[in-house]
C-alpha cells in the first residue's frame, strides 16, 4: 500500500511537472472568458458544448461584471470578455461579437392593477416625484422603489436609457442579483423594479407573483425584443482585443452559428441572429 | 499556532490595506468619514452612514439576543433536566451552525412582507437586526451556558447552603461570577454580527442613508462590499477596500475593549 501510494505521488509529481514544463501547450488548449454575470450562464453551456465538439480544449467561464469583461479582454486576463451592452465610445480598442439581445423590464407585484408606464412616469416614480400608485392610475398603496447596485450594467442601461444620474434616484432597497429584485418586487404589492425580460418571464411561468409593466405602450416581452419594437434593450457581446486566437475566434463563430441557437433561449434571451 | 493565526491576520489586513491605498491616499481618509453620500462612480465617498447601519443592526441585535440568549444559559444550567439541557445544547449548535444564506432568506421571504404591509418597503433595520439575533443568539447562549459551568461549584452549592432560593443562586451569585466570560461570548456574537454579509444584505434595503427609523432600510459596510465588489473597477474598487479597513478597525477595537473588559473583572 505505501509503495503503491509513493508510485501514485512520484506520477502526480511528474504529471505535475509536466504541466508546469508546457504552459503553452496548455494555455492553447483553455479559453478564459470573464464578465457579465448575465452572460456568463449561457458562455458557460455554449462552453460545455463546445469541449464536447473539441476534445482536450477547456472553457472556464467567471463572472464578475461587464467592467470586468472589458477590463480581463483587455489586459489580457480572459481570452474573450463578456459584455452585457454595446461597447462606449472609449472602448474602441476592442470588437465586439454581437451574442443574443436581452431587454430590460419593469416589474410590478401581480396584484398591482397597472399595465403600462411611460418614460415621465418612471423618471417620477424613481426620482419620488410620485410615492403613490394612485398618481399613475393604481390603488392607493404607497410604491417602494427598488434599484440596482452601483456599477451593474442593468442599472447602467436603466439611468442611460432615463437619462438620470445614480444620486437622482430615491431607491428603498437597492438588490444585486436579477433573483433579489424579483423576491423582493413578490413579497411587496407596492414595489417596483427592473430586470432582464428573460427572466422575468421565466419566473412568471413558474407561476411568481410579479408581473412585466409595458414601456410607453410597449408590452415587455421577449417577441418584441426580438423584433426591435421594446425600446429598452442591450445586445450580449463576446469582446477580444485585437484579432482573437484561432481558438479563440472559433469558439466566437460557434457561439454565433445556428448549433446553439437552442441554448440563447433556454436562458430566455433572444438570439441575435434572427434579428439580423 | 497562535503565532500562524496572527500572520494571516497580518497578511490580510496588509494586503486590504495596500489595495484600499490608492482611495485612502488619493480621495482622503477624512472624506471617507465626511461625504454625505455614497456614490463613488460620481466621486462621492462618504461612509459614515453605513458605518452607523453596520452599528445600529448589530447593537439592535444585542439588544434582542444577550437577554434571551443569557435567559436560555441559565434556564439551561439551572432549572432544565440533564437531558432536556443536552437537547437544547445541541439545538443551539445546529441553529448557530445553520448557513447565515438560510436565514436571509427567510427574512426576507417571512419578516419582510410582514414588515411591509404597515411600514413599507419592509426590508429594514428592524428586520435586519431581528435576523442577526436569530443568528447570534445561539453564541451568546452557549458561550454563556460554558461560563456558568465554570463558576466555581463551592459558590454555588454555598449560596445554596445559605438558604438563598434557587433564583437568587442563578442571578446573584452564578450570573456574576460568569461575567467576563459573558461578556466575551457577547463581544464574538457582536463581531459575528458585524461582519454578517449575506444575510443582511437580502434583509436590511441597503440604502446608503443614516435611518430615521427601525423601519427605515439601511446598508451595512460588509453589504456594500459584497454588493458592489464584483462589478467595481479601479477607485470604485479601492473604496470598496477603504470600508473594509474601516471594518477590520472597528472589530479589533471591539477586541481590545472585551480583553480591558475581561481583564479589568479579573483583577
Amino acid at each position: 500500500m505505501t509503495h503503491f501510494t509513493r508510485k501514485t505521488f512520484l506520477a502526480a509529481l511528474g504529471a505535475l511537472t509536466l504541466a508546469i514544463g508546457a504552459p503553452s501547450h496548455a494555455a492553447d488548449q483553455k479559453l478564459v472568458l470573464t464578465g457579465a454575470s448575465t452572460v456568463a450562464p449561457l458562455a458557460a453551456e455554449i462552453g460545455k458544448r463546445f469541449e464536447g465538439l473539441h476534445p482536450g480544449v477547456k472553457v472556464d467561464v467567471q463572472s464578475g461584471g461587464s467592467s470586468r469583461g472589458v477590463n480581463d479582454a483587455r489586459q489580457g486576463l480572459a481570452h474573450i470578455g463578456l459584455v452585457s451592452r454595446d461597447l462606449n465610445p472609449d472602448e474602441g480598442d476592442l470588437t465586439a461579437w454581437r451574442l443574443a439581445l436581452d431587454g430590460v423590464g419593469l416589474i410590478v407585484n401581480k396584484s398591482n392593477p397597472v399595465q403600462n408606464l411611460n418614460r415621465d412616469q418612471v423618471i417620477a416614480i424613481y426620482t419620488g416625484q410620485i410615492r403613490n400608485w394612485k398618481d399613475v392610475g393604481g390603488p392607493d398603496l404607497p410604491i417602494t422603489v427598488v434599484n440596482k447596485a452601483e456599477g451593474r450594467s442593468t442599472l447602467e442601461l436603466f439611468l442611460h436609457f432615463y437619462k438620470l444620474q445614480n444620486s437622482q434616484v430615491k431607491a428603498h432597497v437597492i438588490a444585486g442579483e436579477n433573483e433579489q429584485d424579483i423576491k423582493t418586487v413578490s413579497a411587496n404589492r407596492g414595489a417596483i423594479g427592473y430586470v432582464s425580460i428573460g427572466t422575468a418571464e421565466f419566473e412568471v411561468s413558474q407561476g411568481v407573483p410579479i408581473k412585466l409593466v409595458a414601456n410607453q405602450g410597449i408590452p415587455a416581452t421577449v417577441e418584441n425584443v426580438r423584433n426591435g419594437r421594446y425600446p429598452l434593450m442591450r445586445t450580449l457581446n463576446l469582446v477580444t482585443k485585437g484579432t482573437p486566437s484561432p481558438l479563440a475566434k472559433q469558439f466566437i463563430e460557434f457561439a454565433q452559428s445556428s448549433g446553439v441557437q437552442d441554448l440563447v433561449k433556454e436562458q430566455y434571451f433572444v438570439s441575435a441572429n434572427t434579428s439580423r | 499556532m497562535a503565532l500562524v493565526s496572527g500572520a494571516v491576520l497580518f497578511v490580510i489586513t496588509a494586503f486590504v490595506l495596500r489595495e484600499a491605498w490608492p482611495a485612502l491616499s488619493e480621495v482622503g481618509a477624512s472624506r471617507f468619514l465626511r461625504d454625505r453620500a455614497w456614490h463613488p462612480t460620481e466621486g462621492s465617498f462618504g461612509l459614515s452612514p453605513m458605518l452607523v447601519g453596520s452599528l445600529a443592526s448589530s447593537l439592535g441585535a444585542l439588544l434582542i439576543a444577550v437577554p434571551v440568549g443569557i435567559a436560555i444559559a441559565l434556564a439551561c444550567h439551572f432549572q432544565a433536566s440533564e437531558r432536556t439541557a443536552l437537547r437544547c445544547q445541541r439545538l443551539l449548535g445546529i441553529c448557530g451552525g445553520i448557513p447565515s444564506v438560510v436565514y436571509g432568506y427567510w427574512g426576507l421571504t417571512t419578516l419582510v412582507p410582514l414588515v411591509a404591509e404597515n411600514h413599507p418597503p419592509g426590508t429594514s433595520l428592524l428586520v435586519s437586526s431581528l435576523v442577526l439575533a436569530l443568528m447570534i443568539m445561539p453564541t451568546v447562549a452557549l458561550t454563556s451556558r460554558a461560563a456558568l459551568a465554570r463558576v466555581p461549584s463551592a459558590h454555588v452549592h454555598g449560596g445554596h447552603a445559605l438558604g438563598l432560593s434557587r433564583d437568587a443562586v442563578a442571578l446573584r451569585i452564578a450570573l456574576p461570577g460568569a461575567r467576563s466570560g459573558v461578556l466575551s461570548g457577547i463581544v464574538l456574537a457582536l463581531a459575528r454580527a458585524l461582519g454578517e454579509t449575506m444575510a443582511v444584505l437580502m434583509v436590511s434595503g441597503n440604502i446608503v442613508q443614516v435611518p430615521g427609523s427601525v423601519f427605515d432600510p439601511v446598508r451595512t459596510l460588509a453589504a456594500n462590499i459584497a454588493l458592489e465588489m464584483a462589478y467595481a473597477m479601479g477607485g470604485h474598487r479601492a473604496a470598496l477596500y477603504a470600508s473594509g479597513v474601516v471594518l477590520i478597525i472597528i472589530v479589533c477595537g471591539l477586541m481590545l475593549v472585551a480583553q480591558c473588559l475581561t481583564r479589568g473583572h479579573h483583577e
